[in-house]
């Protein structure tokens, strides 16, 4: 039986899209200091570091971890990098846990972060192969056939899109952290905003940030150095699955489905979406809300855009399981800390810090993640409510 | 020099990447044949499903493919995007269409260009052909491939998308 663990403290950066003032290394410092004013601690109170980020090539800096450990205090300790493409965020923070289930340590600093100033991630993306034309236009291009045939499959409205992409930029003006602020978006305006890979619209798809996130995770018996309450980890599940195989589920991939049964099993979870109260969903493009809704069984195949349409996933129309109450991927994507931001944000709701974007009385909470071609997975519920 | 006391928050540091690609067994047959005009793709031993590019392995069932499989310059529209951003370093003037497309004979996807086309017009299950560059400047490469154009022949139900044997609709399920 694995030792209870627990998020003690979260921190993050403001998103931008350029933070000209701080260095890769000073801006995971920032997210780092702020993680453990929020716990109570100092950086001679941490056992262990881990730390995760997207691809190298992004910035071009290869194995940054090795230059970073001054940075977070980590000289003389274990150090331990964590990569799996987008899903990064959300995979580090369960090593980070599992560094304390196990027993091995008391308090784990996990960082995350992407300075997409500095970084070329389309041309990272995209390095040509003789057996493949050479055609790759970004995460986008990807996703947009994928999103196309959910359109096709569910007979879903056109607008959901729209509608998703809408609602989580007004979540983003509750939250001063978020990169987007758009206080009076409208869905006009993103449906006039420029069409990058039809069906998806520039507005329907994410920003690119600077910016990184931070949490302490302890164990039991180290939970009452923060001023705050401790989000009790409930359960957390990594799958993945290969790119391309004959007759693969792109839209509603087997390692999403998978990943969720065992989250859900392990924090005794029946039906996502009365049992939980407010969820963090890795949505860049629009339309992975909807399609999303159904790989996590909140709502029947075919039926995710209702739920979207109904307002049950938004915050200002009342609904009964807001999702991305932050503002999401949509609002703020510093790529390799995207994950944990979800992770974070779910840790946040459940301790009552999530200020103006908090989910009223909120005790069980869902962070996700998701990476590469949509085949890495990553998820976690915490609670209020030791286990 | 009057701006020496501005702060410096960046410079230009441009990284370059050159590597050399071991085909290996399966991806070398596949283009050899590229470089004679021929698509061709591997069957898998176990589940018969046939991959292009083959990549040696079936991915599904982690087993040596080995028979070689000659497809179609036909194929059929898995799906689509229409793309209205440039491809950097490509000539190519968007919006231009980028198309999953199943060759027949083959159970799985690749990317091309969809060209000498109404952009409006491509949907899902549309046939397509492909065009080949000139026979003198065929190489190793995918890129002997110009694009695909349309094709007049009835769309390709949904269920099949995926299973048409090397003769297409006529011809019986691979």
């Amino acid at each position: 039986m694995a030792q209870l663990a627990a998020v003690i403290g979260t921190g993050q950066t403001r998103y931008k899209t350029k933070r000209g003032d701080v260095s890769i290394a000073g801006l995971l410092r920032e997210a780092a200091v702020n993680a453990l004013e929020d716990a109570g601690l100092g950086f001679e109170d941490i056992d262990a570091v881990v730390i995760g980020k997207a691809p190298d090539m992004f910035e071009g800096v290869i194995m940054p971890e090795c230059y970073l450990a001054d940075a977070l205090g980590a000289n003389g300790k274990p150090m331990l990098r964590v990569h799996t493409a987008g899903s990064v965020g959300g995979s580090t923070a369960l090593v980070a846990a599992s560094h304390v289930q196990s027993g091995t340590f008391k308090r784990v600093l996990t960082v995350t972060y992407e300075k997409q100033s500095e970084s070329n991630a389309m041309w990272a993306l995209s390095t040509p192969q003789p057996f493949a034309v050479h055609l790759n236009a970004g995460a986008g291009g990807y996703f947009a056939p994928i999103i196309r045939e959910y359109m096709r499959r569910s007979k879903a409205p056109y607008d959901v899109g729209i509608k998703v992409a809408v609602k989580d930029r007004l979540h983003g003006a509750r939250n001063p952290l978020a990169h987007l602020q758009k206080p009076d978006i409208t869905m006009a305006e993103v449906e006039e905003s420029m069409m990058l890979w039809d069906p998806l619209r520039l507005l329907e798809a994410c920003p690119s940030s600077d910016g990184a996130c931070a949490m302490v995770i302890a164990a039991e018996d180290a939970v009452d150095s923060s001023a705050k309450p401790p989000a009790w980890i409930r359960g957390g599940a990594m799958r993945s699955e290969p790119t391309m195989y004959a007759g693969r589920e792109e839209v509603n991939p087997r390692a999403g489905r998978d990943c969720a049964a065992d989250v859900y099993a392990q924090a005794g979870i029946r039906d996502p979406r009365r049992e939980l109260d407010v969820a963090e969903i890795y949505v860049p493009f629009s339309w992975y809300e909807p399609m999303w809704l159904e790989n996590l069984g909140f709502a029947e195949e075919g039926q995710g855009w209702r739920l979207t349409m109904e307002g049950a996933t938004s915050l200002d129309e009342q609904g009964d399981i807001p999702w991305n109450p932050s503002g999401g991927v949509l609002s703020s994507n510093p790529i390799g800390a995207s994950g944990m931001i979800r992770f974070a944000e779910a840790a946040r709701q459940v301790r009552g810090d999530a200020g103006d974007h908090q989910v009223a009385g909120a005790k069980l909470a869902m962070g996700h993640a998701y990476g590469g071609g949509a085949q890495f997975f990553s998820m976690w519920i915490v609670g209020a409510d030791k286990p | 020099m009057s701006d020496a006391r501005e702060p410096v928050t960046g410079i230009e540091a441009p990284v370059y990447l050159q590597y050399q690609f071991t085909a290996g067994r399966a991806p070398s047959r596949f283009l050899s044949a590229l470089k004679q005009g021929r698509l061709t793709g591997q069957r898998c031993p176990g589940c018969s499903q046939v991959y292009i590019p083959p990549r040696g392995a079936c991915p599904a069932c982690g087993i040596a493919t080995e028979e070689e499989v000659t497809l179609s310059n036909k194929a059929t529209v898995q799906s689509f995007t229409i793309v209205y951003i440039p491809i950097p370093g490509n000539p190519i003037k968007p919006p231009y269409i980028v198309a999953n497309l199943v060759p027949d004979g083959a159970n799985i996807s690749f990317i091309h260009l969809l060209s000498e086309c109404v952009n409006e017009e491509v949907h899902i299950g549309q046939r397509v052909e492909a065009v080949w560059k000139p026979e003198a400047e065929w190489d190793y490469k995918m890129d002997n491939i110009l694009y695909y154009k349309p094709l007049e022949e009835p769309d390709v139900p949904v269920e099949m998308i995926g299973k048409l044997g090397v003769d297409g609709l006529e011809g019986k399920q691979s």
